[in-house]
């Protein structure tokens, strides 16, 4: 990972970031394999430079961005966030990168853009966990988003962590954040940005749309059949009775800044 | 001197376990080791993931990590349990008195990792406890599977099983049961199959496969023999 200079931009006070060791070792990341593990010691192969970010779809001018060009434009902001998995753990991350509601806007939206849809890359030479075998996903990997939720000022490109470039098993080069989401929404590695005119398909939604849904928003009152969304685990502490679990909120914290997206919507329904 | 076996093996595995000079030499090999050291040797996984635990080298989620090893080791013992009889039907090698160790330390295991999620988990919270145990098939599962090992463990011992007779043997075929549950609950733990998960649900599901192959086999033999 390369040093990357960066501003402090908003969203980055009160909350302490996770030990770099341990968002860098433990990520879920299955295009290099199934356990926490693997990404960090699977991804040495991946050569995330050079590469270049496609936005087309719905908008009056189709760009393809450089991904080096696009870190040497400088402009690039620190935002420290909670991440919290689906799997009940959670982890403070401090991101650099840029507003995804910029680089849209580059792209100028049509009127008719009404969803985002995101894919990863597809290399399965340079991703072992591309193969294939019993309980592989379909590749590539595809998330998506409603328009306002991608313009939303807390949804994030990042390019880095901790003032350097993003390392393979954290999604380099370029990566989603979206904070009031689970993790899964936050796509890697991303080659393709659509807009789009009908809601795009999510790959775990299509894995099992019981129990992930296209808006996978935090939410502690709607039930998982597998992890509790009530409270989670806090990642990173050294031993085993130094973990904490706490309470999980609303939206993950971020509900003064996106519940208003919601208004009116059965969260229990649009989960 | 003639090999006793319960009176639940079917007579040909009596036959084969007796006729055959090599195999009796082989059995009387293994009855010579006792049964007792499986249970510290069985232990030790549970004591070196506690330590490698607390001086801090179980990773980003110590916790997790703790209750998934102890969850997928009472797994192991289960199956390790549920091999002695397949084993004795295709060799004829009786590893019998080993098979209460290994089902005891399942047990044990269930109850370690339970302890861990009660304890180390969720802290006591039982608030959460009861919402997770009402709530989340994975967690009812796994308890469903606890409820079902206990009247097991309890009547492990000798005098149960000669005070019990037959009915013991009906009463621990609820260890089927167990293993389906205890199978799901694998299952479930994850997002997708992991190559774990999928390795421990094959055995576990081919050695219920085995159950059913072998009694229709041993069923039919029967109607054959009285016809």
């Amino acid at each position: 990972a390369a040093p990357l200079p960066t501003k402090t931009g908003p969203f980055s006070g009160a909350l302490t970031p996770t030990d770099k060791q341990d968002v860098t070792h433990f990520n879920n990341f299955y295009e290099f394999g199934m356990d926490k593990s693997d990404p960090a010691e699977n991804s040495g192969a991946f050569k995330p430079m050079p590469w270049t970010l496609r936005i087309e779809g719905e908008v009056a001018e189709p760009q393809t961005i450089d991904i080096a060009a696009l870190i040497a434009q400088g402009g690039i902001e620190q935002r420290i966030y909670r991440m919290r998995c689906v799997e009940a753990w959670s982890m403070v991350i401090p991101w650099d990168g840029i507003p995804l509601a910029a680089i849209l806007k580059r792209a100028n939206p049509l009127g008719s853009a009404r969803y985002v849809a995101f894919e990863s890359v597809h290399r399965p030479s340079e991703m072992p966990g591309q193969n294939g075998g019993f309980g592989s996903l379909d590749w590539p990997y595809v998330e998506g988003l409603r328009l306002d939720e991608a313009m939303n000022p807390l949804t994030f490109l990042a390019l880095g962590i901790y003032g350097e470039t993003l390392p393979n098993q954290n999604g380099a080069p370029v990566r989603l954040v979206v904070p009031w989401k689970y993790g899964f929404k936050g796509i890697k590695s991303i080659v393709r940005i659509r807009l789009t005119k009908d809601q795009p398909p999510t790959t775990w939604q299509r894995m099992a749309p019981d129990e992930y849904g296209f808006y996978a928003n935090v939410n502690p009152d709607v039930d998982h059949p597998r992890w509790s969304q009530a409270s989670e685990r806090v990642i990173g502490s050294s031993s085993l009775f130094g973990e904490k679990r706490q309470p999980t909120l609303m939206f993950n914290g971020y509900a003064d800044q996106v519940a208003s997206l919601y208004t009116g919507m059965d969260l229990r329904h649009f989960y | 001197m003639p090999i006793r076996l319960p009176h639940s093996t079917p007579a040909w595995i009596f036959v084969i376990s007796t006729e055959r000079p090599k195999l009796a030499r082989c059995t009387w090999t293994w009855r010579a080791i006792p049964s007792w050291p499986l249970y510290p040797l069985g232990l030790i996984p549970a004591v070196w993931l506690f330590w490698r635990g607390v001086e801090g080298h179980l990773g980003a989620d110590p916790v997790g990590t703790f209750e998934k090893m102890l969850g997928l080791w009472a797994i192991r013992f289960l199956a390790a349990s549920l091999v002695i009889s397949p084993i004795r039907w295709v060799t004829g090698i009786s590893l019998l008195k080993y098979r209460r160790a290994l089902g005891l330390l399942a047990f044990i295991y269930v109850v370690l990792h339970v302890t861990a999620y009660v304890w180390l988990d969720i802290g006591f919270n039982d608030a959460i406890l009861i919402r997770d145990i009402t709530r989340r098939p994975f967690i009812i599962l796994g308890a469903l599977a606890l409820l079902a090992l206990i009247p097991l463990a309890l009547t492990s011992n000798r005098l149960s099983i000669r005070k019990l007779g037959r009915r013991w043997s009906r009463l621990h075929r609820l260890v089927y049961l167990v293993a389906i549950l205890a199978g799901i609950h694998l299952f479930l733990a994850f997002k997708r199959p992991t190559p774990t998960s999928e390795l421990y649900d094959g055995l576990l599901a081919a050695l219920l496969l085995a159950r059913v192959v072998h009694g229709a086999f041993s069923g039919r033999r029967r109607v054959v023999r009285s016809g």
